[in-house]
């Protein structure tokens, strides 16, 4: 069985403008987005506060259990129903680290089953505090500025074949930051100061490969990350764990067309760039496909049978692969091209 | 060879998942999330240990020049941890320099000088002998929770240190959380102060500040209207006896009213110091203060030697038991406060299983459907491969005793979706050498070959972000970051040797001429 035709010859490179347009937009939308709603919408493992779980034995509406939190005095609520209907299951969030207090999942228990009428039963509380919502903060950010800079040693290393080169890289990003880190800036500044190093370095010691995957990375993360906050989605521990496998798992498609094209290059090396480029992509296609959808029927399951606690991870990371795979067709083979065009210095 | 040799230690280690009794007697850990439990993290509000120190070094120091004979002096502990002294008596001065050289070389002097005949100075310790006493009572907190959840009876609790001042707290499957949670958050700082019956407890409420004095309450809850009476006791500051001495503290139930109390032994020390306290105040009101909380102030009726003392109060068994036990243990040395908080009931954690194990046996169903249908008898060894490579990762969850989370299942179904993904590379590569014409062997061997490094690759960059999220995350994402290293090693293992040595077997061996891809 065949979904792509061996012969298959689809002029990617072409549409490369279109494509360019497209990602652009994406990119755009997705930093209005994050602009318009004041930054990624933060879940209480980041913002510090209090989730309760609460699943009633009969129905229960979220009008009750409003009512229920009200006659507690607590402020700054918010009731939304979680997971199936049928099983009256709510999320209730409370903006303030509150559970510490004698009594409190007890009081809740009574309160709610007197408001609504059915047995109230408390499955989950989550209690973040403030400080410790910005040490997870930083944790997270610093997970994907370390894994960035490890990917973007390894790609350069690899695909270039100048590991001297990319050792010295790692240091100058490294010496930078901590350059940085003095000055105590905030850590998102100092991310966006990391990447624009690093595809500085890549652009000026002329690692095209290198480059291109990292544009694909820079260029998923964000729409992933548009994406939620599109959605209205709040960012948790899980999420970031699904950005940073993201990071890891779209490079995957990036690499296999990359390393077609280079093994294209030494047996075609007369032709121009431009087609080599493009039947790489093309030969590749099948399995770019292929791999992903695997990994997307897998994920997708979680999507609709994992439960409600698993389900915002599941979405980030089909997203992600649906983006990664996007760009490793679209935009990294296109940018390599890109690239290669501007004339040479020396 | 290697290749059985690898499942053979991974069936070793799998087996007490199912049999606990087998060796190696490892079984897969399940995370809170899935079992059910609470999750605590503590913060020691370590700068109180300082204070409370210096506290100590001021009575001492007020003792001792009142032994001295040193008398106009004002000491006070201002700023917290800095104690303030004021001597009026410019004769004194050199006695007084003199015992703080003797007695107490451990202290700092910041700031000296003279208004008039007036010396005040200001002291404090060494920001080291600080930074010792805050650790000390990071270390002295740990331990002390250690003890009273130890006598609470949770199994297998995980109490550890986490940063300079944090206590992380695990307790599986535990389902009284609040009792838990009330258990070893108090301070549980057990003092015996004497009440000030010189100046009126209204007048005191009412504003006027009574030196050294201060007001406390007393909470009680009326058992028929169940209303809380808040009785406040004008107490002095000065704590005459704490938890310290005790040696003991148990249960009791009144023979009279069948009513439980605590009855508190002190060691010969505390004993001494409670008999002379009950001797020098007898007919005044002692009041048994913890954590601030008066919980009754009887009159002294006589000398009590022998050192024993019971607070009472309207407990139930069960306040009884968890006062006694904190008592036992001992106070925390600086309070405590609980700054993050995750529980998880068991029904929640079995749901948790329920819909981890039915999405992934849909997910996996579905890959394998579709790897057959797409690949037929090579997409057949592919499944297999991915099966053993899913009884891989559960070994080498048994085999490091890592922890299984929520997010640790989707790290597996992730796994099941990514692990054929090398499969998919290299059938790929093979179909694209026999449309080359090559015969059936040479197309699978130079398939694999030319497939293997992109494989490496693609696994490594997915590698690097679970190894760096494993040194990042916390908890449940650990759990994640666990399963999926462990899934892209296995699926490295199976997809490039393990179907490997049965392709090598089916063309080499069986000498196959056609292959089914």
């Amino acid at each position: 069985m065949q979904f792509i035709k061996p012969d298959i010859n689809i002029d990617f490179l072409g549409k490369k403008v279109i494509a360019f347009g497209l990602s652009g937009a994406m990119i755009l939308i997705s930093i209005a987005s994050l602009v318009f709603h004041g930054g990624p919408k933060y879940g209480i493992d980041f913002a510090g506060g209090t989730i309760i779980q609460v699943k009633f034995a009969g129905p229960a509406s979220i009008s009750g259990v409003k009512e229920g939190m009200r006659t507690l005095s607590i402020e700054g609520t918010t009731v939304q129903s979680f997971g199936e209907k049928a099983d009256y299951e709510y999320l209730i969030r409370i903006d303030k680290a509150v559970t510490a207090s004698e009594g409190f999942s007890e009081d809740i228990k009574k309160a709610l089953t007197t408001s609504t009428g059915s047995q109230a039963e408390i499955r989950r509380v989550e209690m973040v505090g403030p400080q410790v919502g910005k040490d997870l903060r930083e944790k997270a950010l610093f997970a994907i500025f370390f894994s960035l800079l490890f990917i973007a040693i390894y790609i350069s290393g690899r695909f270039e074949f100048k590991w001297i080169l990319s050792g010295v890289m790692a240091g100058v990003l490294i010496g930078a930051v901590y350059l940085l880190t003095l000055f105590t800036v905030s850590i998102p500044i100092l991310i966006v100061f990391a990447m624009a190093v690093t595809l500085a370095l890549f652009w000026v010691l002329n690692l095209k490969y290198a480059l291109g995957a990292i544009v694909a990375l820079i260029h998923d993360v964000t729409i992933t990350v548009g994406v939620f906050s599109l959605f209205d989605k709040e960012f948790s521990l899980p999420i970031i764990a699904a950005i940073l496998t993201i990071i890891g798992y779209s490079l995957n498609d990036t690499i296999i067309v990359f390393d077609r094209i280079r093994e294209n290059l030494k047996k075609h090396h007369k032709k121009p760039l431009e087609l080599v480029i493009n039947r790489s992509v093309n030969e590749t296609l099948s399995r770019t496909i292929l791999t992903s959808l695997t990994t997307l029927i897998a994920v997708l399951a979680l999507l609709l049978f994992g439960g409600g606690i698993i389900h915002d991870f599941a979405f980030a990371m089909i997203v992600g692969i649906i983006v990664g795979t996007y760009s490793s067709v679209y935009v990294a083979s296109p940018f390599l091209l890109t690239f290669q065009a501007r004339p040479k210095k020396r | 060879m290697a290749t059985l040799g690898v499942m053979a230690i991974a069936v070793v280690y799998l087996i007490p998942s199912f049999n606990p009794n087998w060796w190696p007697k490892k079984r897969i850990n399940l995370g809170l999330d899935l079992q059910g439990g609470m999750h605590l993290v503590l913060e020691v509000d370590a700068q109180k240990a300082v204070e409370s120190t210096m506290e100590r070094i001021l009575q001492e120091l007020r003792e001792l020049l009142w032994k001295e004979g040193i008398r106009q002096v004002a000491a006070e502990r201002v700023g917290g941890d800095k104690i303030s002294i004021r001597i009026e008596d410019p004769k004194r001065v050199a006695d007084f320099e003199k015992v703080l050289d003797k007695e107490f070389k451990e202290l700092r002097i910041l700031e000296k000088s003279t208004q008039g005949d007036v010396l005040v100075v200001q002291m404090d310790l060494p920001d080291k002998e600080k930074e010792n006493i805050q650790k000390l009572a990071v270390g002295q907190a740990l331990e002390t929770i250690r003890n009273r959840i130890d006598q609470f009876g949770v199994s297998e609790p995980d109490i550890r240190r986490q940063g300079e001042r944090r206590i992380l707290i695990q307790l599986p499957g535990i389902k009284e959380t609040q009792r838990a949670k009330d258990l070893i958050g108090k301070t549980a700082l057990l003092e015996f102060k004497l009440l000030d019956e010189t100046h009126a407890v209204e007048d005191a409420l009412k504003g006027s500040m009574v030196p050294g004095a201060e007001i406390l309450y007393q909470t009680q809850t009326d058992p028929k209207t169940q209303r809380t009476l808040k009785t406040p006791y004008l107490v002095k500051k000065r704590s005459l006896l704490t938890g310290a001495y005790l040696t003991e503290a148990r249960v009791e139930i009144d023979s009279q009213y069948n009513e439980p109390h605590v009855s508190l032994s002190f060691d010969k020390k505390g004993a001494r110091i409670f008999e002379r306290i009950t001797e020098e105040n007898v007919k005044k009101r002692l009041a048994i203060v913890l954590d601030q909380n008066v919980y009754s102030a009887p009159v002294i009726q006589e000398k009590i030697s022998g050192g024993q003392a019971r607070i009472t109060g309207n407990f139930t068994l069960e306040e009884a038991r968890d006062l006694a036990i904190i008592l036992r243990a001992g106070a925390l040395p600086a309070p405590v406060e609980i700054i993050e908080e995750r529980t998880v009931g068991p029904s929640l954690g079995t749901d948790s299983i329920r819909k981890g194990l039915l999405s992934g046996v849909i997910g996996g169903i579905l890959v394998v459907l579709f790897m057959a249908v797409y690949y037929k008898v090579s997409g057949v060894i592919a499944n297999l491969a991915l099966i053993v490579n899913i009884f891989l990762i559960a070994a080498g969850l048994a085999g490091f005793q890592a922890t299984l989370t929520l997010p640790g299942i989707a790290g597996i179904i992730l796994t099941i979706g990514m692990a054929v993904d090398a499969n998919v590379l290299i059938f790929e590569r093979i179909r694209e050498e026999l449309r080359l014409g090559k015969t059936a062997r040479a197309s699978m061997e130079s398939g694999f070959d030319r497939a293997s490094l992109t494989i490496l690759d693609s696994n490594v960059t997915t590698l690097i972000a679970a190894l760096v999220l494993f040194q990042f995350g916390t908890g449940p994402v650990k759990g994640f970051a666990v399963t999926l290293s462990l899934g892209i090693c296995s699926s490295m293992f199976t997809a490039l040797i393990l179907t490997r040595t049965i392709f090598d077997y089916l063309l080499i061996n069986r000498k196959m001429k056609r292959m089914s891809i």
